[in-house]
């Protein structure tokens, strides 16, 4: 069976809303992150399947990947820098605890 | 010819004497304060000669009309105020009346204020105020009539409260500018009336269209009627002529021009000035004479009994002033019904109100001035302290006898010839209220000579040990006095009937007529009897108050007027009522729209604010499913 591009969508597809359930339903805030990453990835698989199979001649898919890569990783790093400042003030990563801003 | 300047140089003159007085002795020279009044009397001084000046131009003018040349003042849109003067034979007689009692008592208030710490200020006020009523004299339109207007009341209220550390002063003040408010209101009211109606000020042009028939039915006698009511709160006639009485608690040279010879008049004044238009309407000359009438037996009646001696003069002068609207009303009356010729009727009208003001201005005045004199002597203005003074002060107390005589209409005297004239006109045409003022002839007769015979016969009453202290008062103010008494002889004689279009008499004719008889028999009852009580105490004073007790306490207290308003229109309608639904509506209304706003929105918040749960998660479900939503539309409707 011939890999095409609606195999590589189909993919990112599944794990884009893995990784939107994991952010909207689970609790743990490093858990929620961690999902962030999924859907990131997620898109990132779409961008390069389209690179490849609709415009190959054109570097714009590769750059932009890279992009949303170095992102996700500066992201990473502010997220679990907050997290962990939360949690050393009030010993938990569950999201709903955390409503100090709350009315 | 005379120039428009010079009839401009009247009314400023006094301007810049208080301008004079205000920007420059005042700051500057304050340690010499007679200055002050030797720039005032200067000023007023010129005025009087300029003011002879257009009297004589006057009288030589055809139709006794001088025409001055209108200046642009204002132009809004399509109104236009223009400035002007008139110098017609009303004016010309107002200008020396205003110009020569204020300069007489400009000069007697030299020693009555001499040393008072505000004297600088009691110039520049009366400057003030001569230059106000020299200009309402002049002014030719409505507009610039009502500037001049509220300027003589501003004076007013100011020179009553002229020692304003008096309590009874200041509220006395405050009473006479709101009471005078209240009919200056309706004066305002009838000038926008005729404003929107005939699209002009001017007064010429105003008469004009009354005597066509223009300008006619409701809205000429609505707008007679507010201007009636701005002359009845300014010239003190019943229902707003409670201020007056109180206003006596002014400096008492202030009394004589403004309360007596001047301001009270501008409202005659005011009448005799729009007297054509008075006479179109038989409704609002009616009101006239009849408020006119019936003030002048109202307030002598009050000045029977009341015992300060400045309160007596103020009821006399609403009562002469009612004389003089009725005189004015009765000459209207006979026009407005067609029994007079309308032209001649309204010069005659104009002549028998304008006349008795002219005499009234000197022999008030004096009295005024004579009363001030007293008080300066005895320090008091009860008459139950004084009496005798007349050892002490024959200056004074012969003064005050001519004016006496001359207010009750002894012949030959001023007083004599205007009110006969009144008197005839009011018999002709208002029978009963010709009646209600005969009477007051034997009334006026009586109540001066009550003050004549308590203040200067019979024996001193005041602290014994002061009776060698009596002494009469400096012949700064004894001249001015005498000046005046000499006019309250003569003023009757001149022709001033005759100049305002008036009918003449015969010195000696007026005594063929039996009218003059039936008057001056009552006023020598009223002279008799006031001697037999108060001078020679045949009859007491004391059981003639117990005898008529109620009558007694009903004058004396005024017939309750002032309690009247004070209980009942102030306190019931006015605080109580209208006050206090105001107060009411804004606590409620007004408080209670901002405050429910206010509220509504806390409230709304309270409860919308929960959909803001700050669950990250929720949110992000929202976009999510909003997404979704927007997807399934966008594929469903294509």
């Amino acid at each position: 069976m011939a890999v095409g591009l609606e195999h590589f969508l189909i993919l990112s597809a599944i794990l884009f809303s893995i990784g939107l359930y994991g952010a909207l339903a689970k609790r743990n805030a490093i858990v929620i992150l961690m999902s962030v990453e999924l859907m990131l990835n997620a898109v990132n698989i779409s961008l390069v399947a389209f690179w490849r199979y609709v415009a190959p001649a054109l570097m714009t898919g590769q750059v932009f990947v890279i992009f949303v890569m170095v992102l996700a990783a500066a992201e990473v790093v502010v997220g679990l820098a907050i997290i962990i400042s939360i949690y050393r003030s009030r010993e938990t990563v569950d999201v709903e605890q955390i409503d100090l801003m709350k009315w | 010819m005379m120039p428009t300047e010079v009839a401009l140089a009247i009314i400023l003159l006094p301007f810049l004497s208080f301008a004079i007085i205000s920007f420059i002795i005042r700051p500057f020279f304050n340690n010499r304060p007679q200055i002050s009044g030797y720039v005032t009397i200067a000023s007023i001084g010129t005025s009087l000669i300029l003011s002879l000046w257009a009297l004589v131009e006057v009288v030589k003018a055809p139709g006794h009309v001088l025409t001055m040349p209108d200046y642009l003042w204002l132009a809004i849109g399509d109104t236009s105020i223009h400035i002007g003067v008139t110098v017609d034979a009303l004016a010309a007689v107002m200008l020396i009346v205003v110009t020569l009692v204020s300069l007489l008592v400009q000069i007697y208030s030299q020693g009555y204020m001499h040393g008072d710490p505000g004297y600088s200020r009691y110039f520049a006020f009366m400057s003030l105020f001569t230059g106000s009523m020299l200009g309402l004299v002049l002014a030719d339109n409505l507009v610039f009539l009502y500037l001049f207007w509220e300027g003589v009341g501003l004076c007013s209220y100011l020179l009553i409260g002229f020692w304003f550390h008096k309590p009874e002063a200041a509220r006395a003040a405050t009473k006479a500018f709101l009471v005078t408010r209240l009919g200056d209101f309706g004066f305002l009211a009838a000038i926008l009336l005729l404003y929107a109606n005939t699209g002009t000020f001017d007064i010429g042009e105003l008469h004009e269209l009354a005597l066509v028939g223009t300008l006619g039915g409701a809205v000429l006698t609505w707008a007679a009627i507010g201007i009636f009511s701005g002359a009845v709160g300014k010239s003190a006639q019943f229902p707003l002529h409670t201020w007056l009485p109180d206003a006596m608690e002014g400096p008492t040279p202030v009394s004589a021009l403004i309360h007596a010879a001047t301001m009270v008049a501008a409202g005659v004044y005011l009448v005799a000035r729009m007297f054509p238009m008075f006479a179109s309407s038989t409704e609002a000359i009616t009101t006239v004479a009849i408020i006119g009438g019936f003030t002048a037996i109202f307030a002598a009646t009050i000045a029977l009994v009341m015992n300060d001696i400045k309160r007596v003069l103020a009821y006399s002068t609403i009562s002469q002033l009612g004389y003089m609207m009725l005189g004015l009303g009765a000459v209207g009356v006979a026009v407005a019904s067609g029994a007079l010729d309308l032209e001649h009727g309204l010069m005659l009208g104009v002549a028998v109100g304008i006349f008795h003001l002219f005499n009234h201005a000197f022999f008030k005045a004096l009295l005024f001035l004579g009363a001030g004199s007293v008080n300066h002597a005895t320090g008091t203005f009860d008459m139950r302290l004084m009496g005798g003074l007349r050892k002490a002060m024959p200056w004074t107390y012969a003064t005050f006898l001519i004016a006496s005589l001359s207010i009750a209409g002894i012949w030959p005297l001023a007083g004599f010839w205007s009110k006969e004239g009144i008197l005839a006109e009011s018999f002709h045409s208002v029978p009963i209220l010709f009646a209600l003022v005969l009477i007051t002839v034997f009334l006026t007769a009586f109540y001066m000579f009550r003050v004549v015979f308590m203040t200067f016969c019979g024996e001193y009453r005041g602290q014994s040990q002061d009776s060698h202290g009596l002494h009469e008062s400096p012949m700064v103010m004894i001249g001015p006095m005498v000046l005046l008494a000499i006019l309250a002889v003569v003023s009757g004689w001149l022709p001033i009937s005759e100049f305002l279009g008036g009918e003449s008499h015969s010195f000696f004719g007026a005594l063929a007529s039996p009218m003059s008889w039936a008057s001056l028999v009552l006023a020598g009852l009223g002279i008799f009897l006031a001697y037999a009580i108060y001078s020679k105490k045949w009859i007491s004073a004391e059981s003639l108050r117990r005898a008529f007790a109620p009558i007694y306490t009903l004058f004396s207290r005024k017939y309750w007027v002032d309690e009247l308003y004070e209980n009942f229109f102030v306190m019931r309608i006015l605080i109580d009522g209208l006050f206090a639904a105001f107060h009411r509506f804004d606590d409620r209304v007004i408080d209670g729209l901002v405050n429910g706003v206010a509220g509504g929105t806390v409230a709304a918040g309270r409860h919308i604010r929960r959909v803001q749960t700050g669950q990250l998660q929720l949110y992000g479900m929202a976009i999510f499913v909003g997404i979704l939503a927007i997807v399934a539309v966008f594929f469903i409707f294509g």
